[in-house]
């Protein structure tokens, strides 16, 4: 067996109780770097899930002000849309503020033809229609509540008092990973109906439109056109790709996650600090053997390689069990926190920052040490250790 | 007879918080194949100096240095480290074994950095361990020998290569009277019947009295030479 390798493996083991402690920490950092990045990411999900052949057409002045509904036909008319539908915040609480899930006003009949993404079974889609109290929700909050078909779901609004309750029609899974399996639909008429006797100010009146488009190319061109159209008008309108949309929403938090961000780089300097601090203690502990080595004629590459061999072993033991973990710890929060974190995956980015993060752990820590013990002088070596 | 260590006007000085300290001054000195010479000196005189010197793992200022005909002073790093492995056997106070190797990859390791092949390599160390009766320790790691014991695993590290000589700095210093015995016992023998080319630094007279000749160093500077005949035959060991 090679001896360097030999010697490595054993000095690895020389303190089981230091390395153990290394590996942990190292372990810990990696998982939890693994953890911030995906936390980042996940707030980008949204976004990234989102399509930029939809576009969204909002009120130009706020989010919180409406248009009005008659402005549906009118979009459909602009060159190069294909379709329109209109979507409504509905922000109603079930049982407890703590259930939150997004909840929308929709038409039944246009808008999930825009979201070929949520996949919804012909029966229920058509059960959904059928019943204006009807509502469709995500797999992931259906099983969170344990709610079934035909389930009566109690909502308090908010922004529409009293209680609201909706019978459950349908159940929408994602075509993909990432898509939002939280979101629930009720019909915008039967909300618009109530609102009528109720607060007939508010009523017939949407949140956002949302433009499906012949060419998706289009899409700067379409929105210059819907924009152009209402001009000058009551409510003026802002027209973005749902991207966009969803990207100004995270623009609003940007901060939170470049501080999230800043913490994930943390971590590993931190780690990078504990592992370099081992190694150094180490390499001095040895001293007298790296001297010994040189004197029986070791080369100087020897020596760094003990040290670099041993540094880099520890890391990438540590760091490949700290990225592994990763998933597992990700799969427990994306359940935790499935309502605020509708998608929570650990992506390739991560698992190779985790790892490139782990080896440069590793290469720093024993720079140092490998530095000083190879231009330290053989004398010397022998002389320092009292 | 033949020079091994051939020494002219060697001087070497230290730099200490500026100011230049002498260490080794004008030092001439020359020794044959086969010599077996005991260094002595105060504490400080610069005995460990200038063994560091002659093993090539320290460089002198200025004067002449030739081991087996070679100038090593002309040598780089890496040249240096070279011609060590090849021609020095080293043996320390403190046995300086590597801790996780056992006895026997200890005797092995300095012979990896030679072309022996894997089978010639295990001959020489299972050899060497034997010379030094140390076979039945050969699993053994230095932790689980006395300090006697572990110096004799120095030894046979020191001369599985076949050095042209072999450097001891106080060999015997952390050593009880009896494990001191052996070492200068097996010190001689080596001397004797292989013909090993020995310099030893000693504090220890009974050490000094097995060597050929005794050179004393005070404050950097060679004194007197005793020589005593150099005993020839079997009696020596006994
Ligand atoms: N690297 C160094 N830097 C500065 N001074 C040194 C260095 N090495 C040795 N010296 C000094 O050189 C002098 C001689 O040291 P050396 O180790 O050769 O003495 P020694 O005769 O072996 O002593 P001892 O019997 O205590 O081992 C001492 O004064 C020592 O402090
Ligand atoms: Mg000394």
């Amino acid at each position: 067996m090679n001896y360097v390798l030999k010697l490595i493996a054993r000095n690895t083991l020389r303190h089981p109780l230091r390395t153990l402690l290394t590996v942990l920490g190292i372990v810990v950092a990696i998982t939890a770097f693994g953890l911030l990045r995906t936390t980042v990411d996940a707030w980008y999900a949204g976004a990234e899930a989102s399509s930029a052949s939809r576009l969204v057409v909002r009120n130009k002045n706020s989010l919180t002000f409406p248009l009005p509904l008659y402005y549906g036909p009118k979009i459909r008319l602009i060159e190069g849309v294909e379709s329109v539908s209109a979507a409504q915040w509905f922000a109603g609480i079930y049982i407890d503020k703590k259930n939150f899930f997004p909840q929308f006003a929709v038409d039944p009949h246009t808008y999930f033809a825009l979201f070929p993404e949520f996949v919804i079974p012909p029966e229920q889609m058509k059960a959904f229609q059928l019943d204006r109290r009807g509502a469709i929700a995500g797999r992931k909050i259906v099983e969170k509540f344990g709610w079934k078909l035909g389930d009566q779901i109690p909502l308090i609004g908010t922004i529409y008092p009293g209680t609201w309750s909706f019978v459950l029609r349908g159940v929408y899974t994602g075509a993909n990973s990432r898509t939002d399996e939280t979101q629930f639909f009720l019909h915008w008429d039967n909300l618009n109906e109530t609102l009528k006797k109720v607060a007939p100010d508010s009523a017939n009146q949407v949140g956002i439109f949302l433009v499906g488009l012949k060419n998706a190319r289009e899409a700067p061109l379409v929105a210059q056109r819907i924009d152009a159209q209402f001009r000058n008008s009551r409510a003026e309108t802002l027209t973005e790709t749902e991207k966009a949309f969803q990207l100004s929403f995270v623009a609003m938090t940007e901060a939170i996650l470049l501080v999230i961000q800043a913490v994930s780089f943390l971590v590993i300097a931190i780690i990078m600090a504990v592992m370099a601090n081992t190694m150094a203690m180490t390499a001095r502990e040895r001293r007298r053997e790296y001297a010994t080595l040189k004197a029986l004629g070791f080369p100087v590459r020897f020596i760094a390689a003990l040290i670099i061999g041993e540094s880099l072993f520890i890391a990438c033991a540590a760091g490949a069990l700290g990225t592994w973990l990763i998933y597992p710890a990700a799969a427990y929060v994306g359940r935790r926190f499935g309502t605020i974190f509708p998608v929570f995956n650990v992506s390739d980015n991560t698992v190779i920052m985790a790892l490139a993060a782990t080896l440069l752990v590793g290469l720093v820590a024993a720079a140092g040490p490998a530095l000083q013990a190879s231009t330290v002088k053989v004398s010397e070596g022998f002389r320092a250790v009292g | 007879m033949t020079a091994v260590v051939e020494i002219e006007h060697l001087s070497k000085a230290y730099q200490r918080g500026g100011q230049v300290v002498p260490v080794l001054q004008d030092i001439t000195l020359t020794l044959q194949i086969g010599d077996f010479v005991a260094l002595m000196g105060p504490s400080g005189s610069g005995k460990s100096t200038l063994l560091n010197l002659i093993a090539g793992i320290d460089a002198p200022d200025s004067g002449l240095l030739r081991v087996a005909g070679v100038d090593i002073t002309e040598f780089g790093e890496s040249e240096l480290a070279q011609w060590r492995a090849e021609h020095v056997g080293f043996i320390f106070q403190f046995y300086n074994l590597m801790p996780v190797l056992t006895a026997y990859e200890n005797v092995e390791l300095p012979l990896t950095l030679t072309h022996l092949s894997r089978r010639q390599r295990r001959e020489h160390a299972r050899l060497a361990l034997d010379l030094v009766s140390l076979s039945d320790r050969a699993d053994h790691y230095p932790s689980q020998l006395s300090g006697g014991q572990q110096q004799r695993v120095a030894i046979a590290r020191a001369l599985v290569t076949d050095p042209t000589l072999i450097v001891a700095d106080e060999p015997t210093g952390d050593l009880d009277r009896v494990s001191a015995r052996e070492i200068l016992d097996l010190l001689e023998s080596l001397n004797e019947s292989l013909r090993k080319t020995i310099i030893m630094v000693t504090h220890d007279h009974l050490a000094a009295e097995r060597a050929h000749i005794v050179r004393h160093l005070d404050k950097g500077v060679l004194t007197e030479q005793v020589d005593r005949p150099r005993p020839r035959g079997a009696g020596a060991t006994a």
